[in-house]
């Protein structure tokens, strides 16, 4: 409810924190103002999160627009200094959570590119971390596509898209124990390998999963209420994407396709088939129709990494031979859940006194990486996503920073939706993707 | 070591005396310790842990790749204070009063074009004086699918780096967390405000003298020491 209005020296100022605007409209009616500060957020349900949006309205018109973040900060590069090298993962797998795999390949890049490793980790790891970052890449879009049509009211979409990431989420609960969160890629490869049946529930997945996009599309691609709330809206095109330094799917929707994968490959992308997708709309329904398209190639490099996983592949290492630096390579599923296997329990517990305190030194010292930095970054489902990683020397990252595509694909909000009518503005924001845990770190 | 006969060993006369060379001086100790208890013994076990300070690193000519032709091209040598290629990975070290001229002339010339910066972002070395807060920015070239790194820094006492959000204007709200985390004051900036932390946060968090978790909780009139001061991490 109002408690009426306050003189502030740019005039009356309403505060409206209720559902009744009478005493507002009576009061602003014989106003000669017309311009109208709006809040939205930090917990409008069409922001992702905590997210505040200040606009300025003339009429529904926005004039101004500002985004505020910060509400999500959790200090995530700040605790990483405190913490060995291994439990990173740990931390920045929360940071951008409908994206974990990606965060942590890119911190893991980082730190292989610290310790001059890269040529050592083995190929099996390179191929499951390219097959389960690409599932994770459908995971995250089915996400958007799915809030985004909630955003702009239609819900069978929101259903569609979070049924079907559910499947995503199983195999990942099936792989890395964990639907969320998984610390799964680890400096030299990936925690474990995967579990027996894996290969044919990916297969099975990849049967399934093509008819669910093809669903999705079917209710939007020519949806008229949504192709008109979508097309020629939020418009950015290329020299401003470039300008404010956005990347992702964004980007391609502006006709550059530029994708990382492809440009600057990392984890033997290079050896994949896959197209760029790109649109020339530079509007949220071009970057909608990218995502689509993004879910379709994923599914064909899942495929290629999966044969290999299962084929030439199949029975070699998951993680770096290096006994200074891979760990924990053996770990197992036991019936209480995920831990060091019952062979490496029995060699440690039980013959080699030396594999015992080489053990005990790996997991609570950690191993060292050689002072320097290095910038490693790979294409997220949201854009670049980059690593800094600074070490001192020691067994504790010096500086760790990362380059989040949602935080500074957000930072060009106020570019799509200023001059835009008020209701475009989710419709602005939906088409940015924006993660707060990613943002604010 | 005694001979097979337990006789006691003769000294070879044909072995000649080698003076011994010292050995060279090993670098300063930047820390010792994991968690930093220094007032109790060392009950973690980490109290072994030393770790050296790394020498400051500066590449001479060549380069090698394309970072050449970057230094080159950019033809700025008397901007760039030293020029460091590791890990493949190209550093220029810029004065901080010729930052926005290395950067405009980096998206702008033809050969160089990094039309794309992927942020601004700091470190804090306290140990570098007059040098202690570094600006590090990545960039990327689109046409020619080149990166290069431009660091440039400032001493504690005059934490001020010129503000580059006129060359790309997505630094803004990089700049705006770098000085909220480090107190680095980009001169310039439309709107250095905090974005991370609370307007009227005290200290900027990132940087190395601020603890992990520095301030006291208040909970219902109660006030929780803060982790640091509960336990000691350094």
């Amino acid at each position: 409810m109002t408690t009426g209005y306050e003189e502030a020296t740019e005039g009356k100022v309403y505060s409206v924190t209720g559902a009744d605007w009478d005493e507002v409209v009576t009061g602003v009616r014989d106003s000669e103002e017309e311009r109208l500060v709006v809040n939205m957020g930090p917990q409008h349900p069409s922001t992702h999160g905590v997210l505040r949006l200040v606009l300025t309205l003339d009429g529904e018109t926005v004039t101004e627009a500002r985004g505020v973040i910060g509400y999500l900060h959790t200090g995530i590069e700040k605790n990483m200094e405190y913490r060995t090298w291994t439990q990173g993962t740990t931390f920045v797998t929360r940071m951008d959570y409908l994206s974990p795999i990606f965060n942590e390949t890119a911190y893991c890049l980082g730190v292989e590119k610290l310790l001059g490793i890269e040529d050592r980790v083995p190929d099996r790891a390179q191929a499951i971390r390219v097959m389960m970052m690409e599932l994770n890449r459908i995971s995250s879009h089915l996400v958007a596509m799915g809030t985004f049509g909630m955003e702009l009211g239609a819900t069978t979409p929101f259903l569609f898209g979070y049924r079907d990431r559910e499947m995503v989420m199983d195999l990942f609960e099936y792989i890395t124990g964990l639907r969320m969160n998984h610390a799964y890629v680890r400096p030299g490869g990936v925690s474990v390998d995967l579990p027996a049946g894996a290969v044919d529930k990916v297969g099975e997945f990849l049967k399934e999963m093509p008819k669910r996009i093809k669903d999705i599309r079917k209710l939007l691609d020519e949806n008229p209420v949504y192709v008109r709330r979508t097309k020629d809206v939020a418009y950015l095109d290329l020299t401003g994407c470039m300008a404010l330094g956005i990347t992702g799917p964004i980007l391609r929707a502006s006709g550059l396709p530029w994708d990382l994968r492809k440009s600057q490959p990392y984890c033997g992308y290079e050896t994949y088939e896959f197209d760029v997708a790109t649109e020339r709309g530079c509007d949220v329904y071009s970057r909608y129709l990218v995502r689509m398209k993004e879910m379709e190639e994923s599914l064909k490099i899942v495929e290629q990494a999966l044969d290999r996983i299962a084929g030439p592949l199949k029975g070699e290492p998951v993680m770096i031979e290096d006994k200074k630096i891979g760990w924990p390579a053996q770990l197992a599923l036991g019936p209480d859940g995920f831990g060091n296997s019952p062979d490496h329990i029995a060699h440690i517990m039980g013959s080699s006194m030396e594999a015992l305190i080489h053990h005990f030194k790996l997991v609570t010292e950690g191993f060292r990486v050689p002072a320097g930095q290095a910038y490693a970054s790979i294409e997220s489902p949201k854009g670049e996503l980059g690593a800094h990683v600074v070490s001192d020397g020691g067994t504790r990252p010096y500086r760790v920073h990362f380059r989040e595509p949602s935080f500074c694909n957000l930072q060009g909000f106020p570019a799509m939706a200023e001059g835009g009518q008020v209701a475009d503005v989710i419709a602005a924001v939906a088409s940015i993707d924006p993660v707060m845990g990613g943002v604010d770190r | 070591m005694t001979s097979p006969d337990n006789l006691p060993e003769v000294p070879n006369p044909e072995v000649p005396e080698v003076a011994e060379t010292p050995a060279p001086a090993e670098p300063p100790v930047a820390r010792r310790g994991m968690f930093g208890a220094h007032d109790s013994g060392d009950t973690s076990g980490y109290g072994g842990l030393v770790v050296r300070r790394a020498p400051q690193l500066s590449t001479p000519r060549p380069y090698g790749g394309y970072f050449d032709e970057i230094v080159d091209t950019l033809a700025l040598d008397d901007a760039i204070e030293r020029v460091v290629v590791d890990r493949g990975e190209l550093t220029l070290h810029v004065k901080r009063e010729r930052l926005v001229e290395v950067c405009t002339r980096l998206r702008d010339e033809p050969a160089l074009r990094f039309e794309l910066s992927l942020g601004v972002t700091g470190v804090h070395y306290p140990h570098q004086q007059g040098e202690e807060l570094h600006a590090v920015i990545h960039l990327c070239s689109i046409t020619h699918n080149r990166r290069v790194r431009v660091e440039t820094s400032c001493p504690d006492s005059d934490p001020h780096i010129p503000s580059t959000v006129s060359v790309y204007p997505g630094h803004d709200w990089h700049e705006r967390e770098a000085y909220d985390f480090f107190g680095i004051v980009f001169d310039g900036h439309p709107g250095l405000t905090r974005i991370m932390m609370p307007d009227d946060w005290d200290g900027h968090p990132q940087r190395k003298d601020y603890p992990l978790g520095g301030i006291p909780v208040e909970y219902r009139g109660a006030t929780i020491p803060s982790p640091d001061h509960r336990r000691s991490y350094s």
